[in-house]
């Protein structure tokens, strides 16, 4: 396999090519497949309402993609997303239903929730030394238990929040393009995207993203506060879970305390889909937003073909095993 | 280029896979059913019901539910997904009744009828419900707690949650029919284990510790009852009468040795049957009543092996 480089002038299509051997190319690639796929195998999958299901789908695990795609970066993991989420909502939930404040208190709320979830995280990790996969394991655990105790285990509902299911469910560009009803709930996760990976691969708190993950020591050495980014990075990473605290509230109408476990596997897999690697210092918003898409579009199409629901899973495993020993395959090819 | 060849030919072969289960008739009649749960046994067994009836109409029907009763979300996708194939009608058990109104309302515009089962729909969308009247079900087993009790004593109440309309009804069922009827017995406490086998067993240790004399305890759900089971074994308790919900290879299994007195018994096969017959009848417009009582049945050592009480258990 030594022909991917060649020597000769390079065509259009060898460069593309070239580029191809990229994780999140060859993840688009096997998105658009599945997409073909799909629709070859069933009548019923390539239709407005089923794709704007799918992106409604990918927008709560991709913005929690998202939020942990950069702690990955830092060579961290973060295990308290899926509950952080909810206690970003519950804490909504009772700045708008328990207290009565208007709109923009609990969008604030969740989003300075989830902030300070993360910096706490991020203090536990950076000064306290604790390991990430530990400091976010109790984290997980002591937000679901907050969740609970806050909400008195019930599911506290935005009812008397005039708009709130709008943040979600509304469209604005339906509004403008009424062919096209895309829920707000998918243009924030688009926005988030485009904002975190301007932030990742623009300012210096992205690159020292990579530093982190890629030699934590010499930036140290360089005379670097490194404590003090990390712990900044977990905040910016907690304040976009709290966003995806607002969306599933607001898709939900009522904020769930017992959701939570489970979804942080489930964005994880998305950023490793997405060509992230889980020791640090390389992955890519847009790679991970690519996983989320996956996901959601094998979940839905497996689901329209009527797939039993236990291939689904086992179908779902072999996809992500496959998708990162492609990117080793790569990588080992490379080196 | 291996890798990406090796991708793409696996995604495309797993493609492949996926869809010859799809490769029906497009005019036969398809009834999806979006359930609460799909591992536990009590799901399979409304699972088989619904499998029984789909063979008997000649309906085509798929049974999804989510991996545990939170994911509210995932339920809601799952509408999603089966509202996209255009179907004759949907059978629907809400974990949260507000959060699926929006695409209720779609399928009700779209003229798709809906049946509610399980523990039903707060909306006046689903055309029935099919479902065990759980308060007169728990009553029951408060009658029976009182027997073998002979009216005096103190029990307590593993549920499996405060919020779900079963685990409401259950309780309250139990706790009312205590109230009212036998004023002897005393509810010494009412604790919550989320369903969860294990969860139950350290509520229901809990609460043996903490009242050693206990009489009789009553476990909600199959999780809660299993867990009331592991508990008085663990603790070598002696002397609490147990009364349990559902069936399961361990329930059962207690009842025959004794350890457990009984249980309540829903009809899930009945509750899965009657869902798709219901579905077929409103999607023909038939006339149906709103809710479809599936019945329940209280059995011990006693009658465990009749035959009418083994076409409601499951193992």
């Amino acid at each position: 396999m030594t022909t991917t480089t060649v020597d000769a002038p390079k065509s259009t299509l060898s460069r593309i090519i070239a580029a191809g051997t990229h994780q999140r190319v060859l993840a688009f690639a096997s998105l658009i497949v599945l997409l073909i796929g799909f629709s070859i195998a069933s009548p019923n999958f390539m239709q407005t309402s089923n794709m704007l299901a799918i992106l409604q789908a990918t927008s709560v695990n991709g913005v929690l993609a998202i939020a942990v795609t950069l702690v990955i970066i830092t060579g961290g993991i973060d295990l308290s997303v899926g509950t952080m989420m909810t206690f970003c909502a519950v804490i909504t939930g009772v700045v708008l239903t328990y207290a009565g404040m208007p709109l923009a208190f609990g969008v604030v709320a969740a989003v300075i929730t989830g902030a300070a979830c993360g910096a706490c995280s991020g203090t536990f990790v950076a000064k306290m030394a604790i390991p990430p996969f530990i400091a976010t394991l109790g984290m997980m655990l002591i937000l679901k238990g907050l969740s609970l105790v806050i909400s008195g285990t019930r599911p506290i509902y935005f009812n008397d929040t005039p708009g709130f299911s709008e943040i979600s469910r509304g469209s604005l560009i339906g509004d403008f393009i009424p062919s096209l009803p895309i829920p707000n709930g998918v243009l924030i996760l688009f926005i988030v995207a485009a904002v975190t990976a301007y932030i990742l691969n623009r300012t210096v708190l992205g690159r020292y993203c990579f530093a982190l993950g890629s030699n934590e020591e010499s930036v140290r050495l360089s005379g670097v506060n490194t404590d003090r980014w990390k712990i900044a990075i977990y905040a910016l990473a907690g304040s976009i879970v709290g966003i995806a605290g607002l969306l599933i509230a607001s898709r939900l109408n009522s904020a769930q305390p017992a959701l939570g476990l489970g979804y942080e596997l489930e964005a994880i897999a998305a950023v490793v889909i997405g060509g992230t690697s889980l020791s640090g210092g390389r992955g890519s918003i847009l790679g991970s937003l690519i996983g989320a898409l996956i996901m959601a579009v094998l979940t839905n199409g497996l689901r329209v073909l009527s797939v039993a629901q236990e291939w689904q899973t086992v179908v779902t495993g072999a996809i992500i095993i496959l998708a990162v020993y492609a990117d080793m395959m790569r990588r080992n090819k490379k080196s | 280029m291996l890798s990406r060849r090796t991708l793409v030919g696996a995604l495309s072969a797993s493609i492949a896979l996926a869809s010859a289960p799809a490769a029906f008739a497009q005019d036969e009649i398809y009834i999806p059913l979006i359930s609460k749960g799909f591992q536990h046994q009590f799901w399979q067994a409304v699972k088989a019901g619904a499998d029984q009836a789909a063979a008997e109409f000649g309906v085509r029907i798929t049974f999804e539910g989510p991996d545990n009763e939170t994911m509210v979300d995932r339920q809601i996708d799952m509408l999603a997904a089966a509202l996209a194939n255009n179907p004759a009608a949907i059978g629907f058990a809400a974990l949260d009744s507000q959060a699926a109104i929006p695409l209720l309302r779609q399928a009700a515009d779209a003229g798709i009828p809906i049946v509610a089962f399980d523990s039903g729909v707060d909306s006046d969308i689903p055309v029935a419900t099919a479902t065990t009247d759980n308060v007169a079900a728990a009553a029951l087993a408060a009658d029976k707690m009182a027997e073998f009790l002979g009216g005096q004593g103190s029990v307590a109440v593993v549920a499996h949650d405060q919020t779900s309309r079963t685990g409401i009804d259950r309780r309250d069922g139990f706790l009312n029919r205590m109230d009212s009827e036998y004023p002897d017995i005393k509810v010494v406490s009412v604790q919550y284990g989320a369903g969860d086998q294990l969860q139950s067993t350290e509520v229901a240790k809990a609460i043996l510790t903490a009242n050693p004399g206990l009489n009789g305890m009553f476990g909600t759900n199959e999780g809660s009852a299993i867990g009331i089971v592991n508990a008085v074994r663990e603790m070598a308790s002696e002397g609490v009468t147990i009364i349990g919900y559902d069936s399961g290879k361990a329930q059962t299994d207690a009842i025959r040795e004794g350890l457990m007195a009984g249980a309540i018994t829903q009809n899930p096969v009945g509750i899965g049957y009657e869902t798709v017959k219901a579905a077929i009848a409103a999607m023909n417009g038939e006339a149906l009543s709103t809710i479809i009582d599936t019945g329940f049945y209280y059995y011990d050592q006693s009658n465990i092996d009749n035959a009418e009480i083994q076409a409601v258990l499951y193992d």
